[in-house]
């Protein structure tokens, strides 16, 4: 919870809302992007690499700091974690109630 | 396991191994009077155990772990809250699955959620928010926990429920700040500490700036650090060459990812959306002033403290003390190592968890209980 986790902007969901989609280690995911917007249009963000926390792109970093990161996530095992969370996440919305 | 093949850069690592060992000489240090750093982030303490830098540092060097898992400070009483919550006919009770385990006084949320309440584990509060949204006709509250990386986050999904005007949704606030049990653990008349190795994501979010009073007025130097080992044994050894040169200032080896001054559309959520409590309590370390986030006046809608007249919300929470012989208290502030606690791998392990800290891989107590009995050879 408390790590980001790196992941690739590659499309843009809703603008006015500032939510993208992002491709996290081939699991794709609707993120916010606000805090790493800027006043450029969002659309600027396409290929662009953040580190993504509960779903907020916190900060822009280049590849191959994706890259490192990742490495280590997986070392430690929480890269795997953060990705199962978002896919049982889907799972838990889309459980009726 | 040889570290050289855990290691990007096996090199690197054991340059940077041979000048902590030298400045540890430098500065006189031993295995009976160690030099003591605290790294804050429970990310670090599962990376230093992951990679055995407490065992591949000079005897001289000690790792105290910090208080910065946020599982691992939650109160009993707060876990109560939550189950409390949850077993309310019309919630839908959405949090991070981290929480599920957490014991509190009679049950965990898992043991809830299997008792038949309606907890859904979300990967992040926009999804919380998509629940409220295809729910109209239940209350969905999401469980605001967590340190300055994920504040933002739940500031910026209470603003966009203000915008649509999402009546079903709210939040249970327990967001809490990094710098406040830092000046409560330097206040300590027991302190330790020579140094920390600051937190990387959370100074990501608020720069490096509220760590100044740590240099200023208690003299002690502070680097905030990267999660890569290679990042740590750098930091360490700035840390070590401040003390050794008389200095005592706040450094940034992480700037490749941390802005000095944070980031500013999160500062600026969170101060539209939260202020500071009085006084909150830490699971271990007692109530510490002006360490917990409340949700301001003006959000009051989305404040579940407030709809379901619940923890701070109700007054003063009930304080719940620790459960018999856990030492979680004295393991965080660095006065136990987590196999001196008596219930350490025996009444306390990562599956029954008695004690926070064995809770999450990012608790000092899991990562020892984890990888305390790796050992590892240096590389030639």
């Amino acid at each position: 919870m408390c790590l980001g986790i790196p992941g690739q902007i590659v499309e843009i969901s809703s603008a006015e809302k500032k939510l993208a989609i992002a491709d996290v280690s081939g699991v794709r995911r609707e993120v916010n992007v606000a805090c790493i917007a800027g006043d450029a249009p969002v659309e600027d963000l396409i290929g662009a690499w953040a580190l993504i926390h509960v779903g907020f792109a916190m900060s822009l970093i280049n590849e191959e700091e994706a890259a490192k990161t990742m490495e280590v996530l997986k070392m430690l095992g929480e890269a795997q974690e953060e990705i199962e969370a978002m896919r049982a996440s889907q799972r838990e919305m889309d459980r009726a109630s | 396991m040889k570290y050289a093949e855990e290691f990007r850069d096996p090199k690197a690592a054991k340059g940077l191994l041979a000048q902590i060992a030298q400045v540890i000489d430098e500065l006189g240090a031993t295995k009976e009077k160690p030099v003591h750093i605290m790294e804050i982030c429970g990310g670090h303490t599962h990376a230093i155990f992951r990679y055995g830098l407490d065992k591949l540092t000079p005897a001289g060097l000690e790792f105290i772990h910090g208080p910065g898992c946020p599982v691992c400070v939650l109160p009993m009483s707060r876990v109560d809250e939550c189950v409390e919550l949850a077993e309310r006919p019309e919630v839908i009770f959405t949090t991070f699955g981290d929480a599920m385990r957490v014991p509190g006084t009679k049950k965990s949320l898992l043991q809830a959620k299997a008792e038949g309440a309606d907890i859904r584990m979300v990967y992040s509060p926009l999804d919380a928010l998509e629940l409220a949204r295809r729910n109209p006709d239940r209350e969905v509250v999401f469980f605001g926990l967590g340190f300055e990386t994920t504040t933002p986050s739940t500031a910026l999904s209470i603003q966009q429920a203000a915008s649509e005007e999402l009546a079903n949704f709210s939040v249970f606030c327990n967001h809490i700040t990094v710098p406040p049990p830092i000046k409560a653990l330097l206040d300590d008349p027991h302190m330790i500490l020579d140094g920390f190795v600051g937190p990387g994501h959370v100074s990501m979010v608020i720069g490096v700036e509220p760590y100044r009073f740590i240099a200023r007025d208690y003299g002690k130097p502070i680097v905030v650090a990267g999660f890569e080992p290679i990042d740590l044994l750098q930091s360490v050894l700035m840390v070590l060459e401040q003390m050794r040169d008389g200095r005592a200032e706040v450094e940034n080896q992480y700037s490749r990812v941390v802005p000095d001054y944070g980031n500013p559309v999160s500062i600026a959520a969170c101060d539209d959306v939260y202020e500071p409590r009085p006084t909150f309590e830490w699971r271990g370390l007692g109530e510490i002033d002006s360490s917990g986030l409340r949700i301001r006046e003006k959000y009051v809608a989305f404040d579940a403290e407030a709809k379901f007249s619940i923890g701070y919300g109700k007054g003063a929470p009930r304080f719940v003390p620790e459960p018999e012989g856990c030492a979680c208290g004295d393991v965080m502030t660095g006065r136990l190592k987590p196999v001196q606690c008596q219930q350490f791998g025996k009444g306390c392990t990562p599956e029954m968890p008695l004690g926070a800290l064995m809770v999450s891989s990012e608790g000092a107590c899991a990562a020892y209980y984890e990888y305390g009995g790796v050992d590892l050879e240096p590389a030639e």
